[in-house]
């Protein structure tokens, strides 16, 4: 399956072309009300919803705003939602969301002020992370192989990429503006697991207060959406058990050197 | 007073490239009151989808030593700068057959040359360091390559220009050359958050617009033949090796794979296209991408493309490659020269060189504005990438 999956036969659908009708959100500051404007996108299925967004900008309204760099699920701007779910339309095959003659609906993230059209303001996102002390660079995994294990350590990038598709899918960051989100609070559980001369009790701290890990509705909708194998749920669930061992050998050891 | 002076200066950015925002950083590093305008997103444009390469020079060692050693100059100097954004494994020159270990004396002699570091290692020592090169393989040269995250690497440096006093706005489009004569005084542009139309004076206007800069020269009746030059990368799901990995020989298609977070980016191919907007991928380049890609690594069969994506490289039509160049690798054309004063084009290159080519683009900037400043960006760490949000 994997194997078909990789041929390029199989990833190009020949010469086919499909007509779509995107239906993107518009908003302009200084002009009116948001709403949906329609593009017809002559498309081919293999092609993803950001070549379509980018075929509209070049061929159809220059003053459509959407964020993009990396084209492969790497950079994290491109997040958007597509037919009402998150996603990184850099890596979503037309054909995985509609078919030919088909409607694609693109819409900015959630919980994030809005600025224009696709384009959401991050600022605060990424001041939560850095606040984690999120680092970039981890060290990594060694690869896998048969015999010996490799001795050299190796860096790279940390899987988060910093996308907040989290966010946008998240019902407590839709209630709740003070809440840390999915995303920092996956952060802190990596500094605390590869703190890279981080204090661990600070980034602790941070995350064990009113609008931290507790508020978390344990909804996963943040895993659902993840693209890039964080599971921020899951990190959400550690980090609490974490939190709460600490709290408990406290209360049974009071007097001892560990305040975390 | 001379600080003042340079102060009272403003210098609009064209392109929020990786071209764009090196220069901005410099020109701020310098005093200067600089304002960056970018049409898109961030690193929308080539930057944003190349390769990712940190080049330690290996790979232009033997086709082109001057690149090559600005190369591995500004590697050490990158490395430096924004250990941050980097992934700083290093990487492989591997023979595979023959044909390949024919090369080996060449580009021996070719890194010593250019003062890069590069040790063979034999088929085992290969094998130890990255288990899923090709087991036959026949030996390889260990070089300083790394690895950048073209987006953070861009953000880093307009952090750190934005901590210096510049502005940056992107999703705003350069529409006009605001002209004097024929002198360039600043730039008409389309704020596209608004759709407002806005004026921006200038002492002196950069293009730094990458494969577009010749849209830009053209504003002030300028001729910038420019041939966008694409080529394809796939990005497999997976990551195989911990280093870059090169085929040994002269630069050709398919001859690497970049590895990034869990990601390994076959690269890349080289045609001519007319327009550097939305480019089609053909086919066959995909195919052959896979195909070599699959001789170095055996292992990616097991994987599949997550994306598939080109960009232009902006390289300047042959036949106005002339004396006006200031230097080779990239091109930074002082246009008084034709007869339009102030403004500057800076293309080529790559983004492995940036802040080589902004300490030569803003050393111009000074001797045509009579400033006297120093290019202090070698020494200058960068911000956290992500201070560029929420400053
Ligand atoms: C396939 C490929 C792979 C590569 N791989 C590597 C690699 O691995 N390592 C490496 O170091 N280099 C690599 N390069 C080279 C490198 O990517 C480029 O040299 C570099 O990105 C060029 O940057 P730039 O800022 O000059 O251009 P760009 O990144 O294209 O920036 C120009 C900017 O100007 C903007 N612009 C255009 N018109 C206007 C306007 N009217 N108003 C306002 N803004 C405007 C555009 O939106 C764009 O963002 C690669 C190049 C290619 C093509
Ligand atoms: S945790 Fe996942 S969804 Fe959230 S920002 Fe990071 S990569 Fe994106
Ligand atoms: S464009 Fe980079 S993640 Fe989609």
């Amino acid at each position: 399956m994997k194997q078909e999956m990789s041929d390029p036969v199989m990833a190009f659908d020949g010469n086919e072309l499909w007509t779509i009708h995107y239906r993107v959100f518009r908003y302009k500051r200084s002009s009116g009300k948001p709403h949906y404007d329609k593009f017809n996108v002559e498309i081919a299925p293999h092609e993803t919803v950001l070549d379509g967004l980018e075929k509209i900008w070049a061929f159809q309204d220059r003053s459509l705003t959407f964020r993009h760099a990396c084209h492969h699920a790497s950079c994290g701007s491109c997040g958007i939602r597509v037919n009402g779910v998150e996603k990184l339309p850099c890596i979503v095959p037309i054909r995985e969301v509609t078919r030919d003659g088909g409607t694609v609906l693109c819409e900015p993230l959630r919980n994030f002020p809005l600025v224009s059209d696709l384009v959401v303001d991050l600022g605060q996102f990424y001041r939560r992370l850095e606040e984690a002390h999120f680092q970039i660079i981890r060290s990594s995994e060694p690869i896998e192989r048969d015999e010996h294990e490799s001795s050299n350590v190796h860096t790279r990038f940390e899987n988060c990429i910093e996308c907040g598709l989290c966010v946008s899918a998240c019902p407590v960051s839709g209630t709740d503006g003070l809440y840390f989100g999915p995303a920092a609070l996956a952060a802190s559980w990596r500094m605390i697991q590869e703190p890279r001369g981080v204090d661990p009790l600070s980034v602790r701290s941070n995350a064990d207060q009113e609008h931290g890990c507790w508020r978390c509705h344990v909804a996963f909708e943040c895993s659902e959406v993840c693209p890039s194998n964080v599971d921020p749920a899951a990190a959400i669930m550690a980090l609490r058990q974490d939190l709460l061992k600490r709290k408990l050998l406290r209360l049974f050891q009071r007097g001892d050197h560990d305040r975390a | 007073m001379a600080e003042k002076a340079v102060q009272s200066h403003h210098v609009v950015v064209i392109g929020a490239g990786s071209t764009g925002v090196a220069v901005a950083h410099d020109l701020a590093l310098r005093g200067f009151a600089v304002t960056v305008v970018e049409r898109g997103a961030i690193a929308s444009g080539t930057t944003g989808r190349n390769h990712c390469l940190l080049h330690s020079g290996a790979r232009y060692c033997m086709s082109d030593p001057v690149s090559a050693q600005e190369c591995a100059q500004e590697n050490d100097v990158l490395r430096s700068i924004m250990p941050h954004a980097m992934e700083l494994n290093g990487g492989l020159f591997v023979a595979l057959t023959e044909e390949h270990r024919a090369y080996k004396s060449r580009f021996q002699e070719a890194c010593q040359t250019c003062g890069i570091d590069a040790p063979w290692l034999t088929p085992e020592q290969v094998l130890a360091l990255e288990p899923h090169v090709h087991p036959d393989n026949l030996g390889a040269f260990h070089v300083p390559d790394g690895v950048f995250d073209p987006l953070r690497f861009c953000l880093s440096f307009l952090a750190t220009a934005r901590r210096n006093g510049a502005d940056v706005f992107p999703f705003t489009r350069v529409d006009e050359l605001i002209q004097r004569g024929s002198a360039v005084e600043g730039v008409k542009v389309s704020d596209l958050h608004t759709n407002r139309v806005r004026r921006i004076e200038a002492d002196l206007v950069v293009n730094a617009a990458g494969p577009w800069a010749g849209e830009i020269s053209a504003m002030a009746g300028l001729m910038l033949p420019m041939d966008p030059t694409p080529g394809v990368m796939v990005s497999m799901r997976g990551r195989y090796c911990q280093r870059v990995i090169n085929r040994l020989g002269m630069p050709s298609d398919g001859d690497i794979v970049v590895p990034q977070r869990e990601t390994s980016i076959l690269g890349t191919t080289s045609w001519s296209v007319p327009r550097a907007d939305t480019i089609p991928i053909p086919e066959e380049h995909v195919a052959l991408l896979l195909e070599r890609g699959r001789a170095l690594i055996p292992a990616l069969a097991e994987s599949e493309p997550q994306g598939i994506f080109t960009v232009a490289r902006p390289l300047i039509h042959e036949m106005v490659k002339d004396t006006r160049q200031v230097s080779r690798g990239f091109e930074c054309f002082d246009h008084a020269a034709e007869g339009v004063q102030g403004l500057v084009t800076i293309v080529g290159g790559k983004t492995s060189t940036s802040r080589a080519m902004a300490e030569t683009t803003a050393d111009l900037v000074c001797s045509k504005l009579g400033i006297q400043a120093p290019c202090r960006t070698r020494e200058t760490r960068l911000e956290s990438y992500r201070a560029f949000y929420y400053t």
